[in-house]
């Protein structure tokens, strides 16, 4: 797993450490039960605070995606297909309604609109 | 005892400075870095830490002890001390201060600072009166890191070395910190080196107490702006921390949030913050 931290993105150092390690999670690149980093050395390795690493796995295992056994350091969680996949559906109706706007907004035809979305995912059905 | 250094209303009075009220802790496992001007009572307090100066008023515990307490002598074995002078007599040469170093420190581990005179590439044939300012530094932090201490404090130990060996000390003491039980107190004026290293940051000013933050949480907190005069006045006064005007523009240290259209804003440094914090606002 690669961590890139940048200081100078606006998005605070967390969220990086939160994102990309959820982002190996749910693209399977850790596998559940796998362990991950402890806090500790993962801050060390990154050689950044201690306490902001604490704060992004703090997060990362209150949304579910790892756990910890005392003593024994932190693990990727089973994830939950069926709440992935009900996010996901929720995203991709907040990005339609976005292009539904837009093409509602230049008098791009609803025909137009579903013409372009055929050409873009034509291998799927 | 989760705390390494445990300080609270911590006040000192001399003649013409006054410390007062200083409350800190110093988390076990964390590294904390102090900053401050030239005379703010960064090096008083670390003197008081060690009881080495009387304290006027407060309490100070280290390593879960107090430090007027008859068992803070040993708890001092724990501890290793860089001082902005390193001071060792003039005339010995590193296999003296070996020498030494084994008759004061039970733990005292020769292996260990030969390996470190080796990584500082420091000559065993030279007086230590010989040893250039570098050197001195270097010498006074193998011998700090050479006796299994649990806690070091450091001020102004990386002043006057070059930007490569400050790395490489601020990675030994990274690595230093990879055990939790480790802990580091350093004062600098290098306030990059503190940034690279420390969960929290303590700003003393003219003996107060200014803020005692994690450092990632200061680093969001604010945002420096460059405006005109009349942007300027969109800003609420609560919301100024600290201005400059200049010719052409006025930079302003503000709290994070939303600023107006056409005003430049940027995340500020450490450094930016303190200079900001210290100008007497609006």
């Amino acid at each position: 797993m690669n961590i890139f931290i940048r200081n100078t993105s606006g998005e605070p150092i967390y969220e990086q450490i939160y994102n990309q390690i959820k982002a190996a999670i749910v693209s399977g690149e850790l596998k559940t039960d796998e362990a991950i980093p402890s806090i500790r050395s993962l801050a060390k390795d990154l050689r950044i605070s201690v306490i902001t690493t604490k704060r992004a796995y703090e997060e990362l295992e209150r949304d579910g995606f790892i756990y910890t056994v005392p003593g024994r350091g932190c693990f990727v969680a089973k994830q939950n297909i069926a709440m992935r996949r009900e996010e996901s559906l929720q995203k991709i109706e907040e990005h339609l309604k976005i292009a539904y706007e837009l093409a509602k907004g230049c008098n791009v035809s609803k025909g137009e609109l579903v013409k372009m979305f055929e050409l873009m995912g034509e291998e799927w059905c | 005892m989760n705390n390494a250094i445990e300080i609270i209303n911590l006040s000192k009075q001399y003649e013409g400075f006054t410390l007062s009220n200083i409350s800190l802790d110093l988390p076990k496992g964390c590294v904390m870095g102090l900053i401050g001007e030239n005379g703010a009572g960064k090096s008083t307090i670390i003197k008081l830490i060690f009881n080495s100066i009387k304290r006027s008023g407060g309490s100070i515990e280290v390593l879960g002890c107090d430090n007027m307490d008859k068992d803070f002598e040993k708890i001092k074995e724990d501890i290793g001390v860089v001082l902005d002078e390193p001071c060792f007599p003039e005339c010995v040469k590193l296999k003296d201060i070996n020498a030494m170093m084994k008759n004061i420190y039970k733990n005292w581990s020769s292996e260990q600072f030969w390996s470190y005179c080796d990584r500082f590439a420091l000559p065993g044939n030279k007086r230590f009166k010989s040893f250039s300012k570098g050197m001195k530094m270097k010498a006074s932090i193998a011998v700090a890191m050479s006796h299994g201490a649990r806690l070091l404090v450091l001020d102004e130990a990386t002043s006057g070395l070059d930007p490569i060996i400050r790395d490489e000390i601020l990675d030994i003491f990274n690595e230093f910190t990879r055990d939790e039980e480790h802990s580091i107190l350093v004062s600098s004026h290098i306030i990059s080196d503190l940034e690279k290293i420390c969960d929290y940051i303590a700003f003393i000013h003219k003996g107060r107490l200014k803020f005692c933050e994690e450092k990632d949480v200061l680093l969001e907190k604010y945002l420096l702006i460059h405006c005109s005069e009349e942007d300027f006045k969109k800003f609420t006064r609560s919301r100024i921390i600290g201005y400059k005007r200049g010719k052409y523009e006025i930079e302003a240290l503000v709290t994070n949030g939303t600023v107006p259209a056409g005003v430049v804003s940027e995340r500020p440094g450490i450094e930016e913050i303190m200079l900001f914090m210290t100008k007497e606002s609006v």
